[in-house]
């Protein structure tokens, strides 16, 4: 099978060009997507390839953007409505959460929401406390939306195509950091089922669990940890809703102990909700406290020193995971 | 089929079966319990963990049972027992296969083979509450929740494990590495039979140059219990050296105006001491029974003598605190007396203690002396001799001194008591007025 190296952000914009030519009710709107190519070049050329009806520049307007991909999908169309970032996600959570979110159930299912809202997320370099959010937890805690975080650039184009010919609403969160980071994708067509974890590293020795960015700081930990014999078993959530935890409960219950990766913050986050969920469903199985690795629970700092020590990374992963390891 | 009812561990191999509180035919569900035993700790319930009619019951009131016996098989309703495999679950890994008809014999089947295979094949037993009913580990204890659950599906009782996590927390790895103890030897034998004695030095010589003499009864209990404490009792010694001066002088007063029969002995006046030091430290007068302690109230001092025709003996000099040091002096001389004579009384052995052995006639400068079990401790008396010692006005000037060791059992006590006991020990015999 033939394949080749792709950043994430042409992956992503294969699988755009890919579902907008296998289905024309499909479309983009967003700021800045047309013209300008997009902020971070998802979107690179596909005005001159669908013209200005399918990949339509908005005012700037986040509230828009959304209130109007809801009215467009309710009408029967499938908005792929881009925000810059997440972070201005905050001004259209009315249309995200109330609408889209509830549209379907709210009027006894006359409609449906086929709508993807693609936003960047996570910080970067210095964007500070208010451009830095990794806001997917706040998304998946509300039922009749959808949460894809996609690790790689493979995953990101199975699930953006599967997100899109899905009929529900989904909010699909892409790493900044993970634009430009490539893995191999085959020329063939696939589609990567919703709600379906997957582990990325086997391992017997701890299982730690992580989604979008965090998978790669766990993927490098297990390289770290395997050099002083611990065999580390990685599981990549890829959707936060629906979540899919039976591979982290199998795995739980051969390694007994666990560390769970996010990039964002600890308050009532992906990691509090796998440490209920992990006692509930395992309780007999555990040998040790569940290790929560999250970015720390402040404002982020400015300055670049104190913002990567607020963060997670590779090293502090080992460390969580030597902790479980007594 | 019928399914066995294994006796579960409780963390001791074996017990007497007190009671069946299930009769044959009653309906069992898992967790009933069938029956009560007496362990060498205490009396305990013993649950089943199987469902259906009682068919069997194997084992009378007042017996044996060990871990893992087969002592009752339960099925359908008139199920015939016959049917049931006549080795117990552990035995799958052993090749035991003769069915036995008759039931009765499964028990030794399964005594036999159970204990080995539990090394090597961990679970043996069927799950079993190891844990309190309510829920909740002991005191102090610590294990994880899978800890705790595979403890319960072997059978391990989770006093027993080792905790090798933060604050000494049972994990997994403790258990899958838990290997139970090996059966104990049954309690020591009594004095009368004396054990037989061991030794790996070889054959016995021979020739005219040896002469081959029976080891007495005496000595193979001393050779015994010696051999017992030293090698099980983790010793430690505090010695301190008492200026005698004082109580040499109130000896030779007291003596003067007492007719033989009542003369009083140095040994009398370190027995007094001692059994006066003892009233302040009553943990010195405890005895060592592994998870309990006995505490007694009353102070009776051992007297080691020796005895003419070699060998030793305790006579006990009883509530060495409370009689007069006269009458002690009397009795005492009783005693050796009459242990010297062999004509001891068994009074004259039992109850001992605390014990103080005197070698201060043989002109030795200190010794140590062997913990007599189960007691705590012993004191070594030295000879009192004439020293130099620097005075109080810093002038070197002539000392009468002597030196005692007390050896201590250190899983009854510690250092700083054995030195504490020394102190209070020295400050009364150098006042000794105070013994009277």
């Amino acid at each position: 099978m033939a394949e080749k190296n792709v950043p994430m952000r042409e992956a992503l914009r294969a699988a755009l060009i890919e579902e907008m030519e296998r289905d024309e009710r499909v479309f983009i709107m967003g700021e800045e997507v047309g013209g300008w190519q997009g902020t971070h070049k998802v979107t690179r050329g596909l005005l001159d390839m669908f013209g200005e009806k399918r990949v339509r520049d908005t005012p700037i307007s986040e509230m828009v953007i959304a209130g109007a991909a809801v009215g467009a999908a309710m009408a029967g169309l499938r908005p792929v409505a881009e925000l810059m970032t997440i972070n201005f996600a905050f001004l259209s959570l009315d249309a995200i959460i109330n609408h889209a979110a509830k549209v379907h159930y709210m009027f006894n299912g006359q409609f449906k929401v086929p709508l993807v809202i693609r936003a960047a997320s996570g910080w970067g370099n210095q964007a500070t406390a208010t451009h830095s959010h990794v806001a997917e937890p706040i998304f998946a805690h509300f039922p009749g939306l959808y949460v894809a975080c996609p690790s790689n650039a493979y995953d990101a184009k199975g699930m953006l195509k599967a997100a899109i010919r899905d009929d529900n609403p989904v909010l699909f969160s892409e790493s900044i950091a993970l634009y430009s980071k490539p893995s191999r994708i085959p020329d063939e067509e696939y589609v990567i089922p919703i709600g379906k974890s997957d582990v990325k590293r086997v391992g017997k020795h701890v299982t730690i669990v992580s989604y979008a960015r965090g998978v790669e700081w766990s993927l490098e930990a297990a390289e770290i940890l395997a050099k002083e014999g611990i065999e580390a078993e990685v599981v990549d959530l890829r959707w936060l809703r629906p979540l899919d935890l039976e591979p982290v409960f199998e795995s739980f219950k051969k390694t007994n102990r666990c560390v769970v990766v996010e990039e964002s913050l600890p308050h009532f986050s992906v990691g509090s909700e796998l440490a209920a969920q992990l006692q509930e469903a395992a309780f007999d199985y555990m040998d040790a406290p569940i290790k929560r690795v999250s970015a720390m629970d402040v404002p982020l700092p400015y300055a670049k020193e104190i913002e990567l020590m607020a963060l997670p990374n590779a090293q502090k992963v080992v460390d969580a995971v030597k902790e479980v390891l007594y | 089929m019928a399914e066995q009812i294994i006796m579960p561990d409780f963390g001791t191999d074996e017990g007497i079966l007190l009671n069946w509180t299930k009769q044959v035919g009653d309906i069992l569900k898992n967790g009933d319990v069938i029956a009560e035993i007496e362990t060498d700790k205490a009396t305990v319930e013993v649950p089943v963990t199987v469902s259906g009619t009682l068919l069997q019951l194997i084992g009378e009131p007042g017996k044996t049972v060990k871990i893992g016996d087969v002592i009752g098989y339960a099925g359908a309703a008139g199920e015939n027992v016959g049917a049931a495999p006549a080795v117990a679950p552990a035995a799958a890994a052993a090749p035991v296969a003769a069915p036995v008809a008759a039931a009765a014999v499964a028990p030794v089947v399964a005594a036999a083979v159970a204990p080995v295979v539990a090394a090597a094949v961990a679970p043996v037993v069927a799950a079993v509450p190891v844990e309190p009913a309510d829920g909740n580990l002991p005191d102090g204890l610590r294990a994880s929740p899978v800890a705790r659950k595979m403890a319960a599906d072997r059978g391990i009782d989770l006093t027993q494990v080792q905790g090798s996590g933060p604050a000494g927390r049972i994990v997994k790895a403790d258990i899958e590495g838990y290997v139970p103890p090996a059966p104990v030897v049954a309690a020591p034998a009594p004095v009368a039979a004396a054990p037989a004695i061991v030794t790996s030095y070889g054959k016995l010589p021979e020739g005219a140059d040896v002469e081959i003499i029976d080891t007495s009864k005496m000595r193979a209990r001393i050779a015994s219990r010696m051999v017992d404490s030293k090698q099980q009792i983790p010793h430690f010694y505090v010695t301190t050296e008492i200026d005698v001066e004082a109580m040499l002088k109130f000896r030779a007063q007291i003596n003067s105006a007492m007719d033989d029969a009542h003369k009083v002995s140095v040994n009398d006046f370190i027995i007094k001491a001692a059994a006066l030091t003892l009233t302040e430290f009553p943990n010195l007068n405890t005895h060592f029974y592994g998870d309990k302690l006995a505490r007694h109230k009353r102070i009776n001092i051992g007297i080691a003598v020796a005895l003419p025709n070699g060998g030793l003996i305790n006579v006990v000099a009883k509530d060495a605190d409370k009689v007069s040091l006269s009458t002690l002096a009397a009795r005492n001389k009783e005693m050796i007396a009459r242990a010297r004579d062999n004509k001891l009384k068994p009074d004259d052995m039992q109850g001992s203690t605390f014990t103080v052995s005197n070698l201060g006639t043989f002109d030795v400068e200190h010794f140590l002396a062997i913990v007599n079990p189960p007691e705590a401790g012993i004191l070594a008396v030295g000879s009192a001799k004439k020293v130099p010692v620097v005075l109080a006005d810093g002038t070197v000037g002539v000392g009468n001194r002597m030196k005692v060791t007390i050896s201590v059992d250190h899983r009854v006590s510690d250092g700083a008591e054995g030195a504490q006991f020394m102190k209070r020990f020295k400050e009364i015999l150098e006042a000794p007025m105070q013994l009277v």
